[in-house]
C-alpha cells in the first residue's frame, strides 16, 4: 500500500510543479478512461468469479447496511457541529 | 447521476461478458489492474496537485469550515464501526475502508479490489454508489431535520461535483463553497484513508 500512496505523493508534486501549464483536463481525461477501463476489468473478474456472482445478494445487503451506517454516523456528527459552530445551521430556506 | 450510471455499465459490461464466457482468456489470466491502478493513482495525484483550487482553498478557508469534513470522516468512521459487528463477512477493518470511500466509489472499490479481493471491492462499490444515490435522494428531508451541514457531510467526497447542484440547490448557495471545499478534502484524503485500513 505504501507504493500507491508514494505514487500519489509523487504525483501531487509533479502536478503542483505543471500547475500552470493547464494540464487539468488532459488529466481528467486520462482519470476518466483509467476509471472506465478498471472498472471494466473489476467486472470482468467479478464475473468470472462464482464465489461472488451467487452471492451478489448478499453483498448488496451488506453494502447496505454499511452505507446506513455511514450516512446515520455522519447524519449524528454534523448534526452536533451544525449546532454548535454554525449559527445559521438551522434550516431557514423556503423553497424546501 | 450520469457519471455513476456510465461506470456502473462498464463493471456490469465486464461482468455479463465474463459471466457468459465471452472475455478473451488473456484479459483473465493477467492481472492487469494493478499496473492500471498505478498509473491512475499517479494521475490522481497530479489532478489534486495541478489544480489551483486545492491550495488556495486551503489558504482561504476558515478554520470552521474543516468542521464539515471532519464531522463526515468521524461519523462515517463510527457509524460504519458500528454496523460492521451485524455483518458476519465483514470485519471493521474492513468495514472502515469501505466507510472511506465517502462515497468516491470508483477509486475506493478498485482499491480495495485489488487488495482485499473483488468481494470486499464491490461492496465497497455498491456501498460508495448507495451513499451518493441517498444523497441525491434524500437532500431535502436531511436539510429539514438535521440543519444545513449534514447534507454536505452526508454527500462527502461527491459535495464537490455529482451532489453539489442538489446541495447548492436546497441548503444554499452561500454553502456552495463549504460544499466543494468539504468534497475536496474528504476527495484527497479518500486514498490515503482507504490504503490505510486496507493494510491493517
Amino acid at each position: 500500500m505504501l507504493l500507491f500512496i508514494s505514487v500519489l505523493a509523487i504525483g501531487i508534486f509533479l502536478g503542483y510543479l505543471m500547475r500552470k501549464r493547464k494540464v487539468q483536463k488532459k488529466v481528467d481525461f486520462l482519470i476518466t478512461i483509467s476509471i472506465y477501463s478498471l472498472l471494466f476489468l473489476i467486472g470482468v473478474s467479478v464475473g468470472s468469479n462464482e464465489l461472488i456472482v451467487n452471492n451478489l445478494g448478499k453483498i448488496g445487503f451488506n453494502a447496505f447496511v454499511l452505507t446506513i451506517g455511514a450516512v446515520a454516523g455522519t447524519i449524528l456528527f454534523s448534526f452536533i457541529i451544525g449546532k454548535k459552530f454554525f449559527s445559521d445551521n438551522k434550516n431557514t430556506n423556503v423553497n424546501d | 447521476m450520469k457519471g455513476s450510471l456510465i461506470i456502473l455499465s462498464f463493471f456490469i459490461a465486464g461482468l455479463l461478458l465474463a459471466y457468459f464466457g465471452l472475455v478473451p482468456d488473456f484479459l483473465i489470466n493477467i492481472d492487469y489492474s494493478y499496473y492500471a491502478l498505478i498509473v491512475l493513482m499517479f494521475f490522481v495525484g497530479i489532478a489534486t496537485g495541478a489544480n489551483p483550487k486545492t491550495f488556495e482553498m486551503l489558504k482561504k478557508a476558515k478554520f470552521k469550515i474543516f468542521l464539515v469534513p471532519i464531522s463526515a470522516i468521524i461519523g462515517t468512521l463510527f457509524g460504519v464501526a458500528v454496523v460492521s459487528f451485524l455483518l458476519p463477512t465483514v470485519n471493521i477493518e474492513d468495514s472502515l475502508a469501505i466507510g472511506s470511500g465517502f462515497g468516491y466509489y470508483s477509486l475506493s472499490s478498485i482499491l480495495i479490489s485489488e487488495v482485499k479481493g473483488e468481494y470486499l471491492g464491490v461492496t465497497a462499490l455498491l456501498s460508495n454508489i448507495l451513499r451518493e444515490i441517498l444523497t441525491l435522494l434524500f437532500t431535502p428531508v436531511i436539510l429539514k431535520y438535521f440543519g444545513k451541514i449534514s447534507p454536505i457531510a452526508v454527500g462527502g467526497a461527491t459535495s464537490m461535483d455529482t451532489t453539489l447542484p442538489i446541495i447548492t440547490k436546497y441548503v444554499g448557495s452561500e454553502y456552495a463553497l463549504t460544499s466543494v471545499l468539504s468534497g475536496t478534502i474528504l476527495t484527497i484524503i479518500v486514498p490515503i484513508l482507504v490504503a490505510l485500513f486496507i493494510s491493517l
